[in-house]
């Protein structure tokens, strides 16, 4: 590596403090350091694996939700065909069916997305202060599962099936380098097939070093609270 | 037009040029996603086969996308000149792609012919063309632009310093900008993806750009990234923008999907150069990408090389500085892994070259796509090696506000020593006078960002 003065190195800590981004490391001839390689393959290491991991099946089951699937089959046909992740299999359309009450006020909804990570580093923490909000706001919630690859919009295949009042799906998001851990809570009232996008709502960024999960549990109970009171989601929903 | 063959013991009918077109092109996952893909490897050959045929004027005889029907295919039709197409109408695409592969077709007979195709004959040729036709047929122009400085001379690799910051701060942004200079790049453009899309933080970035150029002198050319609204409201309250930026689609309804249209992009291209202090006549910078226009459902049907070529007959209405198509970005329901990447790079860095524009790349992967680090190291090399005007530099590929991965200040600086490239002229000078550069090699002095600090 090439060797700078210590007031250099000095000026350069402070530059790279002002940033996120990956500077002030240094090279040998025009290539970067080792280390500094290394660490860039390992942060996209953990988002690829994210991309592919599975959520635990006892993890599932200390949440006590059953796992439903999508159309996509595998996780290859996930990303290569959207429109797959939104359906359930006429199985899990059928599971629904025989396991959860039927119009409920408030339906929860799990699925690992684009991050089985952000799945399993959240939802201990989420769901249950989701779940203390609803209470505090005296609402009722329906039979919570888990939907194995899933997309936003497969909110509205499981609003016409279940018909709830309001549904809120907790999925892992497109996993970046910083972390590859961070989960998205979309909302929507009354989903249903033709629902637009700008008809929902979201909390993104819910991970350790963004929107805090136990915050963002709470958070989410308050949006749906407004959402049946107003009648509606979206652009529109008044906060 | 013979749209039949029979190859093999086996007849392949294609219904129209559109289906020709879609099935003539290389394994593509937001082909497939639009349901338009082959559906066999020998269904894709004798598409390309059957295409190699026809001829161009049979091609501008039957628009995939009739110009009543839509703006950008009208700009296409008065875009060609009629002079050249006249000489080379009766050309077979297959003629087409061995004359501009013959030896003798040097850059100005390149740059000719381009001038009297429409873009879906640029997409036929590069849909009978090989990775390393593309290559090689790319790497005849020199499409030389200049704004307050040239770029695209043959031999020069530059690179657009992109300093982003997460929240626009401008502290994190300089620091990166630093670091950049100190690796050789930014001769192509300093330019900065805003997460704020107001004028007022889009002339502070802006301003904090111009203000590290006039400090050390910087031969270059600042810009934002923010929607061409935002700019248009920047500029009018002063900000020092060199370049005015916008992305476009194909189609009209595709661009119309990025709220702008060809009479804002002629407002805008007025307001550019009424604006003084640059020596021009480029003053744009356009980016593209295949598959956004299957994205915001305006594709008509038509397979995505084509309509990446349409973008490029748009972007020569304007005679842009630079045009960047960001080829990983969209994701793998586009294209799926690196080697759909590495075709669709070489593909439109050589569909942009024969539309005369001065081509760069932003070679990049998402997350979620089969692609990693080492892919993007192979594509920057092709595209070096085929005269890219320019590539994108990152600190260590990794963009900190985008959340997608490109290539870094170190491998445009690696690149270029490798292949024996160099910085733009004017830049490689400043270069040095700083001491950062010495016949074409980083010095002792480069890498440390803390030289700019005043």
């Amino acid at each position: 590596m090439e060797a700078f003065s210590d007031e250099a190195a000095k000026l350069t800590a402070e530059l790279a403090g002002s940033t996120p981004a990956r500077i002030g490391v240094g090279r040998c001839g025009t290539r970067p350091l080792t280390r500094t390689a290394l660490q860039l393959r390992m942060d996209h290491a953990a988002a690829v694996d994210s991309v592919y991991g599975v959520v635990a099946p006892e993890l599932l089951k200390e949440m006590g939700l059953f796992t439903v699937e999508t159309l996509s089959g595998s996780k290859e046909r996930y990303l290569r065909r959207p429109d797959l992740g939104r359906r359930l299999t006429d199985e899990g359309a059928a599971l629904i069916r025989e396991k959860c009450i039927m119009k409920p006020q408030v339906q929860v909804v799990v699925s690992d997305g684009l991050s089985a990570a952000a799945t399993c580093a959240n939802i201990r923490d989420v769901y249950p202060a989701l779940l203390d909000s609803l209470a505090a706001y005296g609402l009722q919630t329906g039979t919570p599962f888990f939907v194995k690859n899933g997309r936003v919009a497969c909110m509205d295949h499981i609003g016409e099936i279940l018909q709830p009042d309001v549904l809120v799906m907790l999925i892992g998001e497109r996993p970046g380098l910083v972390t590859a851990q961070s989960m998205s809570a979309y909302m929507g009232y009354r989903p249903r097939f033709g629902t637009l996008e700008s008809d929902r709502n979201v909390i993104s960024n819910i991970h350790a070093r963004g929107t805090q999960p136990v915050e963002a549990g709470a958070h989410i109970g308050t949006m749906l609270a407004a959402m049946l009171e107003q009648k509606r989601s979206g652009t529109s929903l008044v906060l | 037009m013979n749209l039949k063959c029979q190859v093999r013991g086996r007849v392949f009918q294609f219904r129209d040029l559109r289906e020709l077109m879609a099935k003539a092109n290389e394994v593509k996952s937001g082909d497939q996603l639009a349901g338009i893909a082959a559906e066999d490897a020998a269904e894709r050959i004798a598409a390309k086969m059957v295409l190699s045929e026809l001829t161009l004027s049979d091609i501008r005889e039957h628009p995939l996308l009739p110009p009543e029907q839509d703006e950008i295919s009208r700009l296409i039709e008065e875009g060609v000149d009629e002079e050249v197409y006249g000489e080379i109408r009766n050309w077979s695409v297959a003629g087409l792609r061995e004359k501009l592969l013959e030896s003798s077709c040097d850059a100005a007979e390149f740059s000719r012919i381009g001038r009297g195709l429409t873009s879906e004959m640029i997409a036929a040729a590069a849909k009978v063309m090989s990775n390393l036709d593309l290559i090689q047929a790319g790497g005849k122009a020199e499409v030389i632009t200049r704004c307050n400085t040239s770029i695209g001379q043959r031999g020069v690799l530059a690179g657009r310093a992109q300093p982003n910051h997460p929240s626009d701060d401008l502290a994190g942004i300089r620091a990166s900008l630093y670091e950049a200079l100190s690796y050789g790049i930014g001769d192509a453009v300093i330019g900065i993806n805003p997460v704020i899309d107001t004028a007022d933080s889009v002339k502070n970035v802006l301003s904090l750009t111009k203000e590290v150029m006039e400090r050390w002198d910087i031969p270059t050319q600042n810009c934002v990234l923010a929607h061409i609204t935002t700019q248009i409201r920047a500029i009018h309250q002063g900000a020092p923008a060199d370049l005015i930026f916008q992305s476009l689609a194909g189609t009209e309804a595709g661009n119309k999907a990025f709220g702008i249209d060809a009479a804002l992009l002629d407002e805008a291209d007025a307001l550019a150069r009424s604006q003084k202090g640059r020596t021009g006549p480029n003053y744009w910078y356009f980016e593209t990408g295949q598959g956004s226009e299957l994205s915001s459902e305006s594709h008509y049907g038509i397979d995505q090389v084509t309509l990446e070529s349409r973008c490029y007959g748009l972007a020569r209405r304007y005679n842009p500085f630079m045009v960047n198509t960001v080829v990983g970005f969209i994701g793998p329901e586009y294209l799926y892994d690196s080697k759909q990447v590495i075709r669709a790079g070489l593909e439109d860095h050589f569909m942009g070259k024969l539309h005369g524009l001065p081509m760069g790349v932003d070679v990049c992967y998402t997350n979620h796509m089969q692609a990693d680090q080492n892919d993007m190291d192979n594509l920057a090399v092709l595209l070096a090696a085929a005269g890219v005007n320019f590539i994108i530099g990152v600190p260590m590929a990794d963009d900190c506000m985008l959340n997608y991965q490109s290539t870094s200040y170190h491998d445009i600086a690696t690149v270029r020593e490798t292949l024996g490239l160099r910085p733009a002229p004017e830049f490689e000078r400043w270069l040095e006078r700083m001491e950062l550069m010495q016949d074409g090699k980083l010095t002792k002095r480069a890498g440390n960002p803390a030289l700019f600090v005043y």
